[in-house]
């Protein structure tokens, strides 16, 4: 144990000579114990330390705040520039009571959803037919790169002229916004699995299914999930783009809505919760993704 | 892309014919679907129509222009987003106090989709060109922002204490080992803050949708249902988001090279 650890030399402050009291100089271990029981008996101070940290984090935003309020009570700014914040809240309880904010929260994810399990579960087939056969990698990968150069946005106009301004645009849109990094982080995260896990398996006389499930998906799960995560980012962007451009409800009409009437307060509503949304979904799959990686950690 | 087959290396010829392969069979079969009246022409022109209408559109008609001015806007909201960002995510990555202070706020705004900013912006900006270059700004200040504080942040604490021990100022800190520790990550930061810059340019064209540019053409196309002006358009924003991002890599290339010694 004490041979891993570079031999502590004793610093020139402890009053020592070292000629003579080497042998007395505590070992790395002991000297990790000490630390660790010390942390032991403060225990308190880690997390005074953090409230302290948390307060400085809050500064800042209770900052702004606090300039926002003057500014609302002093009247520095329009209010068609910066509304009331105590409009806001009562904009949001408002909104909240009549069940408003929900139905059109309600409607936003339930089109993400739709979209990013499309998008996503084409962009996995695509990716893992890329990643196992090179010749068909070969020939798609060129069409894809250049379909895919095109900003998502991009494809909005051709798409309502082909198949109008309904629901099947915002879903197309959206699966198409997840598609294309869970596509190219699929296919990545399979071409970098290492050629010596592949060989393992042969050695197991593993099938192809068995290779796939159990080798080659496994090894690639942290790359995939970045695509996924990309994608999941990605889908909640362009919900809100494609809900703004044409859409009769939704967090995205809430906020067009708002601007048109001119009412800040209700595009700052829905901003919060698109916000809050995103914040939790991007949360979540990192949740997911932790767990789903635990068995790495333990390896 | 490179090519890595199990059994033979193809040759340089197969690799290019399987390149092609696809793209050429899909063009084929629209040339077909849209001369056999298979497809109808008001959905999909065929191409010789689509290359007369670009040819018309440059020579007689404004196209260079909205291709500048779009240029123009994407560069001007870029430049802002570098000019504010990389110091901003410097100063994050470096000093705990700043990260304490700043870091949740930005990380918050962060969580904000990007269009979400677009009816606050046109309710503070206008629709007018400020409106659509505060949007661009906006959208490439996230990534320089934070590639250039994971850069600052990923310096290794012994070269700091090296310049401690050398008793370097705040300046000659920054100027001799902040700035070239995180270089490499703020390039890769303005890299990607120019292709989000491109994105936000369409999109602020798509819904701040006032003079000449892109976007208002795609709009054009779409409302008066002219699918040649709208699939030269779109063709021309992927060529130009690919020619972006060519150049970007080509100058990350350059920036680094004195790495690689």
């Amino acid at each position: 144990m004490s041979l891993t650890h570079p031999i502590p030399l004793p610093q020139a402050g402890e009053g020592t000579l070292p000629s003579r009291r080497t042998t007395r100089v505590p070992s790395a271990a002991k000297r990790e114990r000490d630390r660790v029981r010390v942390r032991e008996l403060t225990g308190s101070m880690p997390s005074l330390r953090r409230l302290q940290s948390v307060a400085v984090s809050l500064a800042f935003p209770a900052v702004l705040l606090l300039l926002w309020e003057l500014s609302a009570r002093y009247g520095w700014l329009p209010e068609q520039i910066l509304p009331d914040p105590r409009l806001v809240i009562q904009t949001i309880q408002e909104f909240v009571a009549s069940g408003e904010l929900l139905d059109d929260t309600r409607i936003s994810l339930a089109r993400v959803a739709q979209g990013f399990l499309f998008g996503g579960l084409a962009g996995l087939l695509l990716g893992i037919a890329m990643g196992l056969w090179p010749r068909f990698q070969a020939y798609v990968d060129p069409l894809f790169l250049a379909v895919s150069q095109v900003p998502t946005l991009g494809w909005m106009p051709l798409l309502i002229l082909l198949v109008g301004i309904d629901e099947e645009l915002k879903v197309t849109i959206i699966a198409w916004a997840a598609f294309v990094p869970v596509t190219l982080n699929t296919y990545r995260g399979i071409r970098g699995v290492p050629a010596r896990y592949r060989e393992v398996g042969q050695v197991l006389t593993f099938g192809p299914w068995s290779a796939l499930t159990k080798i080659v998906l496994p090894a690639a799960v942290p790359t995939i999930f970045v695509g996924i995560r990309e994608g999941l980012a990605n889908s909640w962007q362009t919900l809100v783009a494609a809900e703004l451009f044409a859409s009769s409800e939704g967090l995205g009409y809430l906020m067009a809505w708002g601007r048109q009437l001119f009412q800040l307060d209700l595009v700052i509503t829905a901003m919060i919760v698109v916000g809050a949304i995103g914040l939790l979904l991007n949360g979540g799959l990192g949740a997911i993704e932790r767990r789903l990686q635990r068995w790495q950690v333990a390896s | 892309m490179t090519v890595t087959a199990l059994a033979l290396p193809p040759t340089r010829a197969s690799t290019r014919w399987r390149a092609i392969a696809l793209p050429l069979g899909l063009l084929v079969a629209w040339e077909v679907a849209a001369h056999t009246g298979l497809v109808r022409a008001l959905f999909l022109p065929p191409l010789e129509a689509l290359a007369a209408r670009a040819w018309t559109e440059i020579v007689d008609g404004e196209l260079s222009l909205d291709i500048a001015m779009s240029l123009a806007r994407d560069l001007a909201g870029f430049a802002i987003a570098a000019v504010i960002g990389v110091p901003l995510g410097l100063a994050l990555g470096l000093s705990r106090l700043v990260e304490r202070v700043f870091g949740p706020t930005f990380s918050a705004y962060r969580q904000i989709a990007l269009f979400a900013w677009v009816p606050l912006i046109s309710m503070w900006f206008g629709t007018g060109e400020e409106a659509k270059i505060a949007f661009v700004a906006l959208a490439a200040l996230n990534p320089i922002v934070f590639n250039s504080a994971e850069g600052a942040r990923s310096i290794p604490a012994h070269y700091r204490e090296v310049a401690r021990v050398l008793t370097f100022g705040r300046w000659q800190l920054l100027r001799y080992v902040a700035l070239p520790g995180a270089f490499p990550s703020i390039v890769t930061g303005l890299h990607l803050g120019l292709i989000y810059a491109w994105l936000a340019t369409v999109g602020a064209e798509f819904f701040l949708n006032l003079g000449p540019g892109l976007g208002g053409r795609i709009n054009e196309g779409r409302e008066l249902f002219q699918m040649d002006l709208l699939l030269l358009c779109v063709l021309l924003l992927g060529l130009i988001g690919v020619l972006l991002n060519k150049l970007a890599g080509l100058a990350e290339a350059r920036l680094l090279a004195w790495q690689r010694r």
